[in-house]
């Protein structure tokens, strides 16, 4: 069983099109997990049904338990994020500004502070339309993506990979370079970069390698709106080449991109034509590549 | 020696934890007596911040001599690995618990 | 402008790549043909607005967060300090205590419960904050160092800088980070309008309601901008129709706007009908905040 994680330091590069698309091709041999948790728009696109869901907690949050509470303000005093405050005389934590560092119910005099585990969204195990499994997830408001939701995502999924003897794990990776994308690359066997032709895009992409080069996994890269702006793409190729990265395939702009998930569908039901070939062709390179 | 592993499971046959902070045990190996031991590390595991140098902490409490995992410790265990002097040796990805020793004992992992 | 309160606009959107830079630095651009505007980007993991303006550097300086400093003569190896750390940031390691100032929230848990005053705070560096000027336009970007975790405390002290030093000037215009957590929250509690950026696509569509509940939840006033229109649906229009969300302006889909962002260029001075929809949406701000409506 082979892990292929596909990330691109910034959004908008259809690097979620390209997954489902990966996805689609693969069918019943790939389980997804869907890691971009904080913007999981993948089961747009693979008509999941939610078969199984779950709340995720991460982190702490305080809690005051006012039957005990005498007022003294000890909490409000050590308390950094001004996330305690008094209303109609009562001590109460602001959920949203509480980081959950426990120091308040460490000083409180009668115990009537806990920390409480914090609900910080759920997630799913899907039966969707490729014939096959996704794992995916929602954060809720204001919660922060850890790298532990995406741990737990990419768990599950690899435990149904396993059980069921799957030939794949894609994952359509978290975006940035924090903690979250280093738990999408954990493990992985193949990483996929997606990145767009654009000065933000050569940058992130630069950024988003940095990281990649530390795990030491083989690299592939998708360049998309290739022929937006040649003179960057070439550029592009430029950095590939000099840190042998696997120079995968050129996608044009094309509209279809968004006409197909207007739809619900990925590229690759909707596109008949150079769309779908050069993304089947990029699907088999990596095939290959892993295999090796 | 006692030789320390991130891994799924608890046994010869478990495969290697690619993570090291958010491993889910560790086994430990002691060559001289033979015997096979496992910590659980589930509590770490679901910790939201800074399981790696919880699980350092761990590591670092259970005195191995070496440690083996996959991917390698992120760089604020590596830090706290390195102020004890661990060993590190690492891409033991996909390698069972046995294989993984078995390739230490001749040579063929990347010592960091 | 007559009105002395300052305005201050953030831009935001439920997930990247939908026009946010473009908007805020078209935007930002704009206003300065005629007054003074402040542009801060607090996407300061991933900067980008940047790209758009060579400007003069005006000032530079490192922003610290506060993180506690063993004492080794001080400390009893009590054990408290580890405890008390949700974080992990301090661990004991047998006769010493580590400090990973990356994990640190400042909290200052450790540092005040230690009984013997052996990890008083002190400043740690966790970013660089740059001020440019072109003319009559200011703009103030943050980079949180590579391996911090922890970017709040950088995106509250930029604002705390730009309110400082800009607070002469009439509109301020944060450059939000995306998505929906605790960043956002930072990134746009203090303004007086928010600004989402969509487009009208089924992902742009889940990502702006995500935002809007994001919004809901801080009780700010908010519009939308839908980018790319033209292409996708109007499933965006019918949402903010049905959810009584005014929509400020619609950007049209142009391959030519794509071609001109991605050389890091401003597309405005190049369109008119941007150029009318930039005024447009700042005209609904200005009568937002100082009206009394939205």
């Amino acid at each position: 069983m082979k892990e292929i994680v596909v990330i691109s330091g910034k959004g908008g590069t259809g690097k979620t099109s390209i997954t489902a698309s990966f996805a689609m091709m693969g069918g019943s041999d790939v389980v997804v997990a869907d890691c971009d948790v904080d913007a999981a728009d993948m089961h747009l696109l693979m008509q999941p049904d939610f078969n199984f869901s779950e709340d995720f907690y991460s982190g702490e949050v305080a809690f005051v338990d006012q039957s005990n509470c005498i007022s003294c303000g000890k909490c409000e005093d050590v308390c950094r994020f001004d996330a305690i405050s008094v209303k109609k005389n009562l001590y109460v934590v602001d959920p949203l500004s509480c980081e959950g560092c426990g120091y308040c119910a460490r000083v409180c005099p009668t115990k009537t502070i806990v920390n409480q585990e914090r609900l910080a969204g759920k997630w799913f195990i899907s039966k969707i339309k490729t014939g096959s499994i996704m794992v995916h997830a929602r954060l809720g408001i204001g919660a922060d993506n850890s790298g532990k939701l995406v741990a737990k995502v990419k768990n599950e999924a690899k435990e149904i990979a396993m059980e069921e003897r799957k030939g794949f794990i894609l994952v359509d990776g978290s975006p940035g370079i924090g903690c979250p994308v280093v738990s999408s690359l954990s493990g992985a066997n193949f990483v996929v970069l997606v990145t767009e032709t654009s000065v933000s895009g050569l940058h992130d992409l630069k950024r988003v390698y940095e990281l990649v080069k530390k795990f030491n996994i083989k690299a592939g890269c998708i360049i998309n709106k290739a022929d937006v702006n040649p003179e960057k793409c070439s550029e592009i190729e430029q950095f590939l080449k000099e840190n042998e990265i696997v120079h995968l395939t050129d996608l044009p702009y094309n509209e279809n991109f968004t006409r197909a998930m207007v739809k619900g569908q990925t590229i690759v039901e909707y596109d008949h034509g150079e769309l779908k070939e050069l993304l089947n062709d990029g699907w088999e390179k990596i095939k290959n590549l892993v295999a090796n | 020696m006692k030789i320390a592993f991130t891994s799924e499971g608890t046994s010869w046959d478990s495969l290697i934890d690619p993570r090291f902070g958010r491993t889910e045990n560790i086994v430990l190996f002691d060559e001289e007596s033979k015997e096979l031991t496992a910590v659980d590390n589930s509590a770490v595991k679901n910790d939201a911040h800074g399981a790696g140098t919880a699980t350092a902490q761990k590591i670092f409490e259970l005195k191995p001599d070496v440690l083996i995992t996959g991917n390698g410790p992120g760089e604020n265990a590596a830090k706290a690995l390195k102020h004890i002097k661990m060993r590190i040796f690492v891409d033991a990805n996909d390698l069972t618990v046995q294989q993984a020793y078995n390739n230490y004992k001749s040579g063929n992992l990347r010592e960091v | 402008m007559t009105n002395p309160k300052p305005l201050k606009i953030a831009i935001a959107s439920g997930k990247g790549g939908t026009g946010k830079t473009t908007l805020s630095t078209n935007l930002a651009a704009f206003i300065a043909e005629q007054d003074e505007v402040v542009l801060v980007d607090l996407d300061v993991e991933e900067p980008n607005s940047g790209l758009f303006f060579n400007g003069i550097l005006t000032h530079e300086e490192d922003i610290f967060k506060m993180i506690p400093q063993w004492d080794e003569s001080k400390c009893t190896l009590c054990g408290i300090c580890p405890k008390v750390c949700n974080y992990h940031a301090v661990i004991q390691l047998g006769p010493t205590i580590l400090v990973f100032p990356e994990l640190c929230h400042s909290c200052y848990a450790c540092s005040e419960l230690c009984p013997v005053d052996a990890l008083p705070m002190i400043p740690k560096k966790t970013g660089t904050l740059r001020d440019f000027q072109i003319e009559k336009l200011h703009f103030v970007e943050s980079h949180l160092d590579i391996g911090e975790e922890q970017a709040v405390p950088l995106i509250s002290k930029t604002k705390k800088y730009v309110a400082r030093k800009y607070s002469h000037v009439s509109i301020t215009i944060f450059d939000s980070p995306p998505g929906t957590s605790c960043l956002v929250m930072e990134a746009t509690k203090d303004a007086d309008f928010v600004i989402l950026v969509t487009e009208p696509t089924p992902f742009g569509l889940h990502d702006l309601s995500l935002a809007v509940e994001t919004m809901r939840a801080l009780k700010k006033p908010f519009g939308v901008v839908v980018n790319r229109y033209g292409i996708g649906n109007d499933e965006v229009i019918h949402y903010c129709r049905e959810e009584n969300i005014s929509i400020l302006s619609k950007i049209p889909n142009k391959r030519k706007i794509a071609e001109l962002y991605s050389s890091g260029k401003l597309m405005y001075r190049d369109f008119p009908e941007v150029k009318h929809s930039l005024s447009d949406i700042l005209d609904y701000c200005i009568t937002a905040v100082r009206g009394g409506i939205a």
